[in-house]
């Protein structure tokens, strides 16, 4: 089967960028095919490359505090564009209270600081093989 | 003989990219020559900028401090000086660090979160209500907005009745580094170097107190960047700057004395002591040997230390006060002249009151209580400490070889180089951290279940709302033809080679609002996006 393709992507106004890149870094070690789209971005824009790319997953990254209004308006966006198929994961600095909210807005996972790479890979790897998608083996 | 065998690694290193650590240091390893030591207060200040060290004045403890409305940081800001703090520092949020107004769309979400909402004059006036500016000293991070930020403030103190020539404080001015880290850039590294050689000059001839620029490596090492990274491209980007002033027809020692310095401090104690030994001997031969600085005072590396947020840990957050116990250690004796120490709640949200306090007072006992600070250099002498100065400052020198030859910072930024040398650092380092070569206890090691979520500072969503309604009356309310003319001298002014600060104070004045005044600019200077280079 095909490379497992993800975005990564910055929300917000947010310029912490070392999270995202590690991780972008990381998912293409893993063998995934990642598109990098950088930073201070719109919702709408990360939905339009999302649905452009044709990706699998989405990341987000916010460091900012400003999850709570950005995180869910993705997730919206890429399902009224008939893409919320697409597995949308999130990270930054995210109090514990917000996470199952998140999860409530369709957010399939937040990840906070302190997590492994491979534990990032390893979720991914298994949702996608649950939804029937995903590399070989 | 005890052999290699009977160590506990392979391989000892001050980090995972850093430097290799002997088991054992001597005279022999630690050679140094009169010339490159002195005594503190001496070129080539290795020890200490000033003779006295701290035994004169203590470094000053500035908490970075803002968030929500300018009441709120007002409150804080008023409770930290209660507390003993004795210098402020702003953070602003967002939106007004990238130049939107807080009812634009791309504000959404952000308003009041990093920092405090600042869109105008009239917020920047609250934001000092009862704190008289013409006797405390002001750090304001902030970078591609700084011109406007610097206008308002001036406008302020001197509604208060300050004197303009008498203020004293910093602005971060440093946008180089915002194109390699932190990233709240606005325009292309052209425009931008003009606005900050106009707040340089501007300064010199105005703010004779004020520090004009806050040179930053810190963010670099938030980024990723090795304690060598962080000091050799700080250092190349300050070359870039005094460059860029001597191109402005200033000379060097008319300025030069203003620029300081910003960096972080880890907890990896003896190499950070001997980066900030290293950083103050390199700048001052650099002034001296590369621009001809006959000034000791534009030698001397003054710099203030934050301790490292990255190494801080959501995880057991209670171990975060030993952390930044160990870090501001390394910081004081380093000879640091103002310092923030982190609060331990910082991994999960903005701090509580509680965790500020603990964190000030970790300066105040290192003060008070340790005696590390009573006298000058402490660990000048030391084989290991002697030599890891030495050894840091060659890494330093190979790496501005490197940018010198790729054409200076600027280039250097542009061709992506030094972002590529930090993410490849972040990513080694997570690749240790993962595989357990780098510990960091209580994350990958010595890890328990967490206990129950601690109290966190939280910023409410309505404040978005308020603010928007305050904007629309700030705007309903003033003179529209005076903001309209002053507008328009900004556009005139930067389209000109003439310093832009006299404008940008006509247009505080007028309550020109840091949206609308960053829009003037962006339709004459035109807007950065960063290349891809992952």
């Amino acid at each position: 089967m095909d490379k497992i393709r993800v975005l990564v992507a910055k929300p917000g106004l947010d310029g912490h960028d070392r999270g995202a890149k590690v991780i972008a870094q990381g998912l293409r070690d893993a063998g995934m095919e990642v598109v990098y789209l950088g930073l201070r971005l719109t919702p709408e824009q990360i939905c339009d490359a999302a649905v452009q790319e044709d990706v699998d997953v989405v990341g987000l990254s916010c460091l900012s505090g400003a999850h709570m209004t950005l995180f869910p308006r993705v997730v919206e966006l890429l399902r009224s564009k008939g893409a919320g198929h697409i597995l949308v994961v999130g990270g930054g600095i995210i109090p514990e209270k917000d996470i199952p909210v998140l999860q409530e807005a369709g957010l399939s996972r937040v990840f906070g600081p302190g997590t492994r790479l491979a534990d990032i890979t390893a979720y991914i790897e298994k949702q996608m093989k649950e939804n029937g998608r995903g590399k070989e083996g | 003989m005890a052999d290699k065998s009977s160590e506990r690694k392979t391989e000892f290193k001050t980090t995972v990219d850093g430097l290799p650590v002997k088991r054992v240091y001597t005279a022999a390893d630690a050679a140094v020559r009169d010339e490159d030591l002195g005594l503190p207060g001496e070129y080539p200040f290795t020890r200490h900028i000033m003779p006295t060290g701290y035994r004169g004045r203590l470094w000053t403890m500035r908490q970075y401090a803002g968030f929500g409305t300018v009441e709120e940081t007002n409150e804080r800001f008023k409770y930290l000086y209660k507390q003993g703090q004795t210098g402020f520092s702003v953070a602003f949020q967002l939106p007004t660090q990238e130049g939107y107004d807080s009812d634009h769309p791309l504000a959404a979400g952000e308003v009041g979160r990093c920092g405090v909402i600042v869109d105008s004059l009239e917020d920047m006036e609250r934001l000092w209500e009862g704190i008289p500016l013409a006797d405390v000293s002001t750090s304001m991070t902030i970078n591609a907005t700084a011109p406007i930020i610097l206008a308002m403030y001036i406008v302020a103190a001197e509604k208060q009745g300050a004197d303009r020539n008498k203020l004293e404080g910093t602005v971060q001015n440093d946008i180089l580094k915002e194109y390699i880290a932190r990233n709240t850039y606005i325009f292309g590294p052209e425009p931008s170097m003009r606005l900050v050689t106009d707040i340089c000059s501007f300064c010199a001839n105005e703010l004779p107190k004020w520090n004009s620029i806050s040179i930053s490596g810190y963010h670099m090492r938030e980024a990723g960047a090795t304690a060598a990274q962080e000091a050799a491209f700080t250092l190349a980007n300050g070359i870039a700057y005094v460059e860029a002033m001597i191109a402005k027809g200033m000379e060097v020692d008319s300025f030069a004395s203003r620029f300081s310095f910003f960096f972080a401090a880890y907890t990896n104690l003896l190499e950070e002591v001997a980066k900030y030994r290293a950083l103050r001997r390199l700048w001052a031969r650099i002034m001296k040997e590369r621009f001809g600085s006959t000034n000791t005072r534009s030698q001397s590396l003054r710099y203030h230390v934050q301790t490292d947020g990255f190494t801080l840990t959501a995880q057991q957050p209670l171990n975060n006060i030993v952390r930044v116990t160990i870090q501001s250690l390394a910081a004081v004796l380093g000879g640091c002249q103002s310092l923030h120490t982190n609060s331990y709640d910082e991994a999960l949200a903005l701090p509580t009151e509680e965790a500020v306090q603990v964190a000030l007072r970790t300066q105040q006992i290192i003060a008070e209580e340790s005696g590390v600070a009573d006298t000058v250099d402490p660990l000048g002498g030391s084989f290991f400490v002697e030599s890891l100065t030495n050894a840091l400052e060659t890494k330093i020198l190979e790496y501005i070889e490197e940018v010198d030859r790729l054409g200076g910072a600027l280039k250097a930024i542009e061709k992506g180089y030094i972002q590529r040398e930090i993410a490849s650092s972040s990513y080694s380092f997570q690749k240790a951290v993962d595989s357990g070569d780098q510990v960091i206890v209580g994350v990958n090691k010595y890890q328990v279940a967490e206990a129950e979520p601690r109290k966190i500072l939280e910023i409410g969503r309505e404040i978005e709302q308020k603010q928007a309604e305050r904007l629309e009356k700030l705007r309903k309310g003033r003179d529209k033809e005076k903001v309209g003319r002053a507008l328009e001298g900004v556009r005139e002014t930067s389209q000109s080679d003439q310093n832009l600060m006299p404008a940008l104070i006509e247009a505080a004045k007028a309550y020109a609002t840091v949206g609308e005044i960053s829009d003037v600019l962006r339709s004459v200077f035109g807007e950065y996006r960063e290349p891809n280079i992952l």
